[in-house]
Parts: structure tokens; sequence; C-alpha cells
């Protein structure tokens, strides 16, 4: 063994340079396995968009249909319901929806929906995750007289009103998101999907 | 030395047959499986004569589209056709399950309908070229209709009204002292809808589809590795030029 | 960073280990082709490892649901195609390099004092691997991983007195079912990889304390410089990490060329019957097991008794353990041997071979004559070792390796 004529140089380019390369052929063998990870056919075709039939919704009444393994609330609200929501103005955090994160420009107004009466919420608690239940009684024993409908969170007494906004000084930070969605029909709500008219 | 090791790697690349079932001999099927107009097509024989009694449950109709390049609409339009247990429309990414329970094929057709996701990886190409364009009249059979490749097979012949019916000519051979009577050729007795090259290319269609359903990602799986392989042909120059440098020190 | 390393060695012995088992673990400068399987099959052994735990996030254990999520993997699952393969052509990979390096182990007399613990090792870590094999293979749950099991775990049965209640035993049911899927996947995803790994460790442990043998059979270790160091020695690394990355190229390149474009290799490593839902009512027309055990099924078939047929196959593995004491030649090295000892190795690596075909035709008459004859050869190969080893012509051996 001898080192007597030793490029190092050389040596040390051809070292990184091997190691670049190999370097980036294990970042390659790398994106099947992370991608693997993410959701697969059967996951995206059960979260693909549904359609609710809201025809026989009654005024008042809620119903719910899965999106992403997600419950959505889909409420036809009454001239009452929504003549509460400028009254509360002063009791929400945000009020004129400005979060934009939280709903489609389309719903980001007063009543935070395509069309006023039909409200369309992903029922899922911004605080930790708990679905809220559905309380469209006014000023019932257990939630005071100030209440004027709306949905309350049984896990840490977080409020929204019959817009899904955000009560001042509860726990969850943000207001109720609304899906994408759009109207396939006068009584089809596609869930999932902006229809390009976003 | 050298010739162990030649024999070794002889034994680890065995050659690439197919086994034929039954000693038949199969017609080479007339598939290119990167052509997906073909497949698109075949998709469409598939769901129109196929799809009625035969599922292909670990596949998802969107995936088709997907491939062969449609839309969701022309997906709807041209291939589901079913709806699911709701009565709801089928979802585009639904898998492709059929109506047909396995207790009531068993009393149709006396045995379960196999599900054909996995047919062509199974049987392989030949088999179901051959098979789908043997079908024969056999009055002893109950659906009146025997195969070549398949003996007494249970399943009617769905396309005799684009192929006709054929019949068989027999031919009688004398083996270890036994008069034996065997199928030499078919004849078409009854022409059908269509011309014989027409219905080859028609079955040609079909089978390149069932290929694909086999294992959608071929195409994709083939690319990849081309790629693969230039990648690591760059690797090695760099590797076996470090290698050099350093094995300048041994002497 | 020399302060880091400073501060972990203080605390565990991380340079001692990159010294004694890399920079300063002295190889014999003269390795040849054959010397690249051993770290090809530690890559393997990775690549199993890494493929099987992304697998096992997607595969379910249950015999109604086993199937389905196979296919799972193969359609929905995003590159779980890609896995998948690459954890069935790591299957035959695996074989492959360890036939290749333990037919090195033969022909350069590895196995020999002192390295007959290494070799010992060695086959535990090729019986753990049949097992791992075996038992992966049902997993699947298509006709060929159903009735394959059915076959071997039949042979058991052959074994008196006990045989039938062990079968029942092994399969926890009266034929192969939901409870034999499930403890299999458990062998096999836990236990069996654990002993792998620990046999793999014991066997480089063992490798580096006596050192590497060579194509000579020459022990540097006789001829050291004043340092101490072997005359024909080099340090592990650089010198054989960058030859290995070298080896290591050339074989993803073969190892991609059947992942990506041969991946069932004509039926040979995902058979065709597997494509089909396993059915215990129905076995397939043809039944022969995966390449890597066809030479043994081959023994066992030729043996028209059943218990004869099983003792002769556990036989043909048993019998290689012995090889450090039944060959009993001092010359390690095939280069300085007899030609007795070349026309006997040759033999029994042919016979290895024909052996292997011939177990997936198709039984007659000739067939079962051919592997009658063959797997007499194999064993004869034990035999003749045996008898001519003790007083065998040489040639002189070299006291330094040849280039």
């Amino acid at each position: 063994m001898s080192t007597d004529v030793v490029d190092k140089g050389k040596r040390r380019f051809l070292t990184a340079a091997t190691s670049v390369v190999g370097a980036v052929g294990a970042g390659f063998v790398a994106v099947p396995f992370v991608a693997s990870w993410m959701p697969s056919e059967r996951a995206k075709n059960a979260g693909a968009p549904v359609e609710a039939d809201i025809s026989k919704l009654e005024e008042g009444r809620m119903m719910i249909v899965e999106w992403q393994s997600k419950p959505v609330w889909i409420v036809r609200r009454s001239q009452q319901m929504l003549d509460s929501l400028p009254k509360l103005t002063g009791n929400l955090r945000d009020p004129d929806s400005a979060n934009a994160d939280q709903q489609p420009e389309y719903a980001q107004n007063e009543h935070r929906s395509r069309k006023p009466e039909v409200l369309v919420l992903i029922g899922i608690c911004t605080h930790l995750g708990c679905s809220p239940t559905y309380r469209p009684d006014i000023a019932p024993a257990d939630l005071g007289d100030e209440w004027l409908g709306g949905f309350f969170c049984p896990c840490h007494s977080s409020r929204f009103d019959m817009a899904g906004r955000v009560y001042a000084g509860v726990p969850a930070p943000t207001n109720l998101p609304v899906p994408p969605h759009y109207y396939v029909t006068e009584n089809t709500i596609l869930v999932g999907e902006d229809g390009g008219a976003a | 030395m050298k010739k162990q090791i030649l024999t070794l790697i002889f034994s680890i690349l065995p050659t690439f047959a197919f086994a034929a079932g039954g000693g038949v001999h199969l017609d080479s099927a007339p598939i290119d499986i990167s052509d997906m107009d073909s497949v698109k097509r075949g998709a469409k024989h598939f769901v129109d004569y196929c799809f009625s009694c035969h599922g292909a449950e670990y596949m998802r109709y969107n995936r088709i589209a997907r491939d062969t390049g449609m839309t969701d609409a022309e997906l709807r339009e041209e291939l589901i056709f079913t709806t699911n247990e709701k009565g709801e429309p089928t979802k585009v990414g639904s898998l492709m399950k059929v109506a047909m329970t396995d207790d009531y094929a068993k009393k149709a057709f006396g045995t379960a309908v196999p599900d054909l996701t996995l047919t062509a990886r199974a049987r392989g190409a030949d088999w179901l070229y051959t098979y789908l364009r043997t079908f024969y009249v056999d009055p002893y059979r109950p659906t009146g209709m025997n195969n070549l490749v398949f003996a007494d097979v249970s399943m009617p012949n769905v396309l005799s009204s684009l192929q006709g019916m054929q019949k068989a000519v027999y031919k009688k051979e004398t083996r270890q002292g036994v008069e034996v009577e065997y199928v030499d050729h078919l004849e078409l007795a009854q022409p059908g809808s269509m011309s014989a090259e027409e219905f080859d290319a028609f079955v040609a269609d079909l089978v390149n589809f069932m290929v694909y359903l086999g294992e959608p990602v071929q195409n994709e799986r083939r690319s990849l590795g081309i790629k693969v392989l230039i990648f690591l042909v760059i690797f090695f120059v760099f590797a076996y030029m470090l290698k050099k440098e350093y094995w300048k020190d041994v002497h | 960073m020399g302060k880091l390393i400073g501060w972990i060695d203080d605390r565990f012995p991380l340079m001692k280990m990159w010294n004694e088992h890399l920079a300063e673990y002295y190889a014999p400068k003269n390795f040849n082709f054959w010397y690249f399987f051993g770290s090809l099959a530690l890559l393997v052994l990775v690549i199993q490892i890494v493929s099987g735990i992304f697998l096992v996030m997607h595969y379910k254990p249950d015999a109604e649901l086993a199937f389905a999520s196979v296919e799972y993997i193969m359609r929905d699952v995003p590159y779980g195609w890609l896995i998948r393969y690459m954890h069935s052509t790591g299957a035959t990979a695996f074989f492959v390099v360890v036939y290749l390096h333990m037919l090195r182990g033969l022909m350069y007399g590895s196995y020999k004092k002192p390295r007959e613990l290494i070799w010992l090792f060695g086959m535990m870590i090729y019986l753990a691997l049949m097992a791992e094999a075996f038992m992966g293979y049902l997993l699947p749950w298509g006709q060929m991983s159903y009735w394959g099991a059915q076959v071997i775990i039949s042979l058991f049965g052959a074994i008196p007195v006990v045989g039938e209640d062990l079968t029942l035993w092994i399969r926890g049911d009266f034929v192969i079912s939901d409870a034999t899927l499930n403890r299999f996947f458990s062998l096999h995803v836990i236990a069996l990889p654990l002993v792998l790994i620990f046999l793999v460790v014991a066997h480089i442990l063992a490798l580096h304390e006596v050192g590497s043998n060579n194509p000579d059979g020459v022990e540097i270790k006789k001829n050291k410089d004043e340092n101490g160091i072997p005359l024909d020695g080099i340090p592990f690394h650089p010198y054989y990490t960058v030859k290995d990355i070298v080896g290591v190229v050339v074989f993803l390149f073969f190892f991609a060329t059947v992942m990506f474009f041969f991946p069932d290799g004509g039926g040979y490593l995902l058979e065709h019957a597997n494509f089909i839902a396993s059915d215990p009512l129905k076995t397939p027309e043809h039944i022969a097991p995966v390449w890597y055990f066809t030479p043994f099924y081959a023994i066992l078939r030729a043996v028209p008794d059943k218990l004869l047929g099983v003792g002769a196959m556990g036989a043909a593995i048993v019998l290689l353990f012995f090889m450090p004491w039944i060959d009993r030649c001092k010359v390690k090295s095939i280069r300085y041997r007899s030609n007795i000892y070349k026309i006997n190795l040759a033999v029994f690596v042919v016979s290895f071979v024909i052996l292997g075909w011939l177990a997936m035709q198709h039984v007659t008459s000739t067939i079962t004559l051919l592997s009658q004859i063959f797997s007499l050869l194999y064993f004869g190969f034990f035999v003749v070792l045996f008898i001519t080893s003790k007083n065998e012509e040489t040639k002189p051996v070299p006291d330094r390796v040849t280039e």
C-alpha cells in the first residue's frame, strides 16, 4: 500500500459527487414511502363530494350528511332565525366573517350562505373537534335568556349562533367553517365542490 | 467456474412461458397495452357484455377514466349504469361491484360467477383471447354451448349475437387402441352481426382492457422503471470512478 | 463536530465501533466478485424490513380481508404497487444473493477453522430466511399461498406418533384458516425478523473477530507489519465501502429491472394461481413452490415414502450445517485443491440447479427417475467429500495472497 501520489482534490470531488448522487437517489426512494401515507383512492372516494336533497327539509329543521367522514349540517332557517342574526353582533368574536379561512367567498356575508335561508356548515367545533348540538329553542333554562338559537358544544360550552358564528368569551377561536358547496338544482346541494363559481 | 455461474444465472431467470391448461393451442392475443383507445373501447365492451354478471370488485370506475383520459361526466355517461345499495347513483370513485350475489349465481349457473379483476393475470391474455372466440354448439350442455379451452364451461356465449354460432367439426383417431373423437376445428354455422375480422378486433379490445384491469399501473410502472435505470447508470459512473480513485492505493 | 464525537465517546463506544468494524477492520485486498454478496444480503434485509413495515400499514391479516387488502395496496394506496413489488422482488433477491454467498463459502472453504461459527450462524440465517419466506407467502391469501402452506404443513404429519397433532397445532384449525394466517403474520412481521437481525449481528461479530477469508484461503493475520497491521490487509473503509457501492449499484440495476419490468417473473416470482383468492374446496391444477425451495421439494418428491421423503429433505439442509467437519482437508481455497474436489463441487451445484428445475415439472416417471439420480448426486457430494478430503492431494498454498 502506498500513498505517494494521491490527488486529494480529485478524491474529495469524487466523494462529494458520489455522495450527492447517492443522496438524490435516497430522496427518490423516500418518495413512494412518504406518498403512501397520503389518502388512498378508497379514502378519496369516501371523501368525494356528496349530494344532499333538501326538498323535504322543513323550515327550522336540520339535516346531516356525511362528507369526508365529517358531519355536514344543512339548516333551513326561518325568517325569525335570520332576523336574530344582526341582534347578536355585539356578542360575537367575528360577526362579519372577516376570517376568510372559515368560509368560501360566496358565504362571506351576513347570513354566511349562498341562499339566505339555507345554512351549510361543517359540524365540528373549532375548539377541539367535538360536534356541537343544534339548539334552535329560544332562551332555554340551561343556556340562559340571551340565547336566540344556535349551536352549543357540550364538550367545553362553546356557543355559536344561527349562522355558525362563535360567541365571544368561549373556548372556540373561530366561526364554524362553511364547506365548499353549490346548488346543482333548486333543491339539490353538492357538498365538496364550488361548482366553479367561487 | 464460469460455467457454474452461468447455470446458476439461468436457473434464476427461467424462461418466461405461460402455462396453458389442457394442452390446447392458444391464439396469440393481438393487443397493445399502451393503446389507451383500445383499452377504452374494451372497457365499454366489458360493461356492456360482461358486467351484468361479473364484477371487477378491486377496480374503481374513475381509475379507468383517469388512465384513458375521460372526464367524470363521460364516465357517468358511458360506463356507469348502476346505483348503490340506497338507490343513489354510483359514485365515480366506487369499486366496480356487481349486484348479483353468489347464491343467485349458483342457482342460475350452478356455480359462483368469478370476479374478473385479476383474470388476465391468472389466465393470461392469450387464454382469454382464445376462450372468448371458441364457443361452439354442444347440445349435451345445459347452455347448449361448449368451449375449446374451457371444457364444459357454465358461462353462456354472451357474444354469440356478434360472432354468430360456431359448430365443431369432429375427427376420429385411434389412440392406444381406442377410437376417440375430438374437435378438429370450428366452423361458422350461422353468421352474427360482425364479420370475423370485426369480431376478432372486438375481442382484442376487450382482452386488452382486461389485461389493463389486472394491473392498471403497468404503463406507469414501465415508464418509471426506465427513469430509475437511467439514474442507476449515472450513479454507476460516479461510484466506479470513486472506486478506481481509491484503489490506486492498493498494489 | 469533534467535540460532539468526544462527548459521545465518553458515554458510548462510537469511534471504537467505527474503527473495529470499518476504518480499522483489515480485510484481505484480493476479494473478488464473489465477495459482494455478503453486503448485498445486508442491503436486501434492509429493503425487506423497510418495505415490509410500510406494507403492514395497509395489509389486513384476516382471512376475509387479506386478499382484497393486497389488491387495495396494488391499486388504491399511492405507490403501494411499488412497495409491494419491492417486497416480492426482494424475497427472490434475498435467496439469489444468499445462495451465491453460500457457494462462495463452499468454494473458498470459508467454513473451516477458525470460521466454523460464522458458517453455523449463516446456516441459521438461511433456515430463518426459509421460514420467513414460507410464512410471508401465505399472507397474500391466494390459491398458491393457501395450497402451498397446506402441503408444507402436511409434511410435519409425516413425523411418527405426534405428526397429526403437530399439524393441527401449527394450523390452529382443521384446515389452513384465519387462525393460521394470523399466527403466520405475527411470526413473519415480528418474531422472525428479530431472530434474523440477531443472527446477522452474531454472524458479522464472529466474522470480525477472526477476520475475513479470501479467494486464496490464506490467513492474512500471519503476516503483519511492525504496527501489527496485516501486510495483505486494507481497511474496510474506505476501500471496500467504495467498492461495495459499485456492487450495490449494479445489483440495484438488476433488482429494478425485475421489479419494474418483470415483477411476476413470468409466473415464477408471483405465481398465476395466486391471483385467485384462496378457495379451500379447489386445488390449483399445478402446485410448485417458489423457485428458492424447489431443489428440496424435488428431493421430497423423489422418495416414494412420506416419512423418508421428509427425512431426506431435512437431511439435505441439515448436512450443510456439518460442512466444517465433513470437509477434512486443511487447504481452504478451491484454487489449491484437487480435481476431485472441483468436480465434486461442480456436480453438487449442477445437481442443485437441476433439482430446482425438476420440481417445477409435472411428475412423470422420467422426472421422478431424474429426481432420484440428482438427489443421489446431491447427497453423494457430502459422502465423497468426507472420504476424499482426509488425504486430499493439494497444491502448495502461497504465504501471501495473489493478485
